[in-house]
């Protein structure tokens, strides 16, 4: 079985407008890959059409999981296929407490009861890996979360879940270098073989922390060109002019 | 109907009567005749059939509301109701299979046990709720405190019950607590001594008796000194009934220093007509708490009201409405700040869903010696689909200057954002709508006992089915 997500030749517009236009990507797992570029070229976009975001329409295009392609399936049968999208912007649910709704995702997830003790026993690594209070689960879904605490809440619930692919929807954004260094160590703390990773980020400085072993940059709907954790460096030293240049985008 | 004939059925149906075979009574249409055999059945004194036959006339005399939900298919049908009927009503039910399937399928998902279910639908006698109710009356004995039907509390503690009968709410107060002023039947009656703290919550589903599930429900607490309790009426299953008018009246007179909890869940059928008269009385230093829960019926007019009369008085009414298509639920509650350093507040959580409508009728009333009242409002809508309605008509008559009154209220949709993020995360559709939901009435919910949470989420659950998407 191939352990790998593959985008194959993914277009998708929102509305009459194309976003994405002809996106080839493959993450194995095993590895964590970064996607790079400027503001509007579909970053985000790429993230919610894997996971099924109902605004955006598939036109043309695959999006294999281990060689399935999961683009006919709901949103909440790919999370139990083993996608786990990070949002940029996490959605408040009020009343509803981190522990509580946790544990019917992994309910959701393994598609049975889960032993409390062994529901607990993950929470905690988690929490002690993200420095984290025991009394933040208690509290309602994001409900009064600070950016960097809404952050935090997605590699939590990463951690819980266990996917087999996460693609981190520039989770660095807003965070300060302290959040930035407890969101790397969740990620990390998941890297392994049977783990692949997308994240995708606007700027090189979390790839310092979560470092990449390769590096896509996407620029126009499509991805342009794919290196190791050097390209990351180039492009934070000299833009993304000199690349668009190059590929004539 | 003659007194010969009267006296004929007295004999043979006499209150507490036990026989192999239950003989029927069916009184059809509202007279004075109907009245006084209610009231000669049961035996009662002729003071409490004087007071029954006046409020009869003063059902008659006063208009129908002319504000709230349309009863006009009610009024069409008020001269063809059976007003008492003994043992309950259930023709269609006789035998578990004429049960309407989906009432089968609810309690099933609710887990009800089979028994239990049973006694829900109308099939079959009462069971071990008697057993259960006996268990807990030895104890509340040794404690002085009576937990009775409300026939028995006027059989065996006359005095008691006519000081307190129909002071929270007369007959006069509205036209539907005249009407069960005059027939009421079945209820409970129950006084808990000064200083007394009952444990246990006293329920009245354990006193389930003959009177089964009655129309017209007259509850009377009294809640001495110091004392302590909660009382809980209802359940989350659906009761299957063909009665189409259910009007109770609950009066409740909290003593000083006292503390007492009245929590309601109803899940009656939706042709039914629901129009309910709760009130407390709280004196100096007392707490009530109101916790109402509405699922079912076509129509709801229920507004707990807590009239806080002594120093220091305070009062929470906590309510949650689910108006599903077909259904006009509107609920709220009444507080009212006769005395100073009282507080209170009203926490209403509606919720519409389809062609349901979901309406928050709420007063608040300080008077100037209302001093120093603090209250607050808050009033929360929740809408699922787009044909869905809310109302809200929040009341607010403030005469003290001291007084400090908050008002919130906010109205939101189930947002696809919302949906859509939790779905992300394995959660189908339709569990995700069913978790929105359950956090949106979280802060009232959890006041819940446990039992009637677990049923309340698995109830919404079901509900929330289908509904989205």
């Amino acid at each position: 079985m191939t352990k790998t997500l593959e985008i194959r030749d993914l277009w998708a517009n929102v509305g009459e407008t194309p976003i994405l236009k002809g996106v080839n990507l493959t993450v194995p797992r095993g590895e964590v890959h970064a996607l790079m570029g400027p503001n509007g070229a579909g970053k985000s976009t790429l993230g919610k059409v894997i996971a099924g975001d109902p605004s955006y329409e598939v036109v043309k295009g695959e999006v294999l999981l281990d060689g399935e392609n999961i683009l006919g399936l709901e949103p909440d049968e790919r999370a139990r296929k083993g996608i786990f999208l990070a949002f940029q912007y996490p959605v408040e649910v009020p009343g509803v407490t981190i522990a509580n709704f946790l544990r019917l995702a992994l309910q959701a997830r393994h598609g049975k009861e889960v032993p409390l003790t062994e529901f607990y026993g993950k929470l905690q690594r988690a929490i002690e890996v993200l420095e984290w209070d025991e009394a933040y689960v208690t509290r309602y879904l994001n409900e009064g979360f600070s950016g960097g605490e809404k952050k935090r809440n997605e590699i939590l619930q990463l951690m819980v879940l266990e996917p087999k692919y996460a693609i981190l929807d520039e989770t660095d954004s807003g965070l300060d270098i302290d959040a930035l260094k407890i969101v790397a160590k969740g990620v990390n703390a998941m890297r392994g073989p049977e783990f692949g990773a997308l994240v995708i980020t606007h700027y090189q400085r979390l790839l310092n922390y979560i470092v990449p072993d390769v590096v896509h940059v996407m620029m126009d709907g499509r991805v342009v060109k794919t290196g190791d954790k050097q390209l990351a460096l180039e492009l934070e030293e000299r833009g993304y002019d000199w690349l668009k240049a190059e590929v004539g985008a | 109907m003659s007194d010969a004939e009267l006296k004929h059925i007295s004999e043979d149906y006499q209150w507490g009567f036990s026989d192999d075979v239950e003989p029927e009574v069916k009184l059809k249409g509202l007279t004075p005749e109907v009245v006084r055999t209610i009231s000669k059945l049961k035996g009662e004194p002729e003071w409490l059939l004087e007071f029954r036959l006046q409020a009869l006339e003063t059902y008659f005399a006063k208009p129908w509301p002319n504000w709230g939900p349309d009863l006009s298919e009610l009024r069409r049908q008020m001269d063809d109701f059976y007003y008492y009927v003994k043992p309950p009503a259930r023709e269609n039910a006789r035998s578990w299979d004429e049960v309407p399937e989906e009432i089968r399928r609810t309690y099933e998902k609710l887990g009800i046990p089979e028994a239990e279910q049973k006694v829900l639908a109308g099939v079959g006698a009462q069971y071990d709720s008697e057993m259960v109710y006996h268990s807990i009356k030895e104890e509340l004995d040794k404690k002085g405190v009576i937990f009775t039907s409300i026939e028995d509390g006027v059989r065996e503690h006359e005095d008691l019950f006519r000081r307190y009968f129909s002071k929270v709410v007369p007959p006069t107060d509205n036209k539907f607590a005249a009407l069960n002023s005059a027939l009421f039947s079945g209820g409970s009656f129950v006084y808990v001594p000064p200083g007394v703290d009952v444990e246990v919550p006293l329920q009245a589903y354990f006193r389930v008796n003959t009177e089964g599930f009655g129309q017209f429900e007259r509850t009377l607490i009294i809640v001495d000194e110091g004392a302590k309790v909660h009382y809980i009426e209802g359940c989350t299953a659906p009761i299957y009934t063909s009665e189409a008018l259910h009007t109770g009246v609950i009066e409740i007179v909290v003593m000083d220093g006292a503390e007492s909890r009245y929590t309601t869940i109803q899940n009656w059928p939706v042709n039914m007509y629901n129009l309910v008269t709760q009130r407390a009385l709280v004196g100096e230093n007392a707490y009530h708490m109101w916790l109402d829960g509405n699922l079912g019926s076509k129509v709801t007019m229920k507004y707990p009201s807590s009239i806080l009369k002594g120093r220091g008085a305070r009062s929470e009414i906590l309510s949650i409405a689910f108006a599903g298509d077909g259904q006009h639920l509107d609920t709220g509650g009444k507080l009212i700040f006769n005395a100073p350093d009282t507080s209170g507040s009203i926490v209403s959580k509606s919720i519409s869903k389809g062609e349901g409508r979901s309406s928050y009728r709420g007063l608040v009333k300080v008077p100037p010696k209302g001093e120093r009242a603090r209250v607050n409002v808050e009033c929360d809508a929740l809408l699922v689909n787009e044909n869905s309605k809310t109302d809200t008509y929040p009341y607010m008559e403030i005469a003290s200057d001291s007084a400090s009154v908050g008002h919130e209220a906010t109205v939101s949709r189930l947002a696809d954002d919302q949906i859509f993020y939790l779905t992300t995360r394995g959660i189908p559709e339709d569990e995700a709508a069913a978790l929105i939901v359950r956090g949106f009435i979280e802060p009232v919910a959890k006041e819940l006992p446990l039992e009637f949470a677990v049923e309340l989420n698995r109830l919404i659950e079901l509900e929330m089915e289908g509904s989205v998407g």
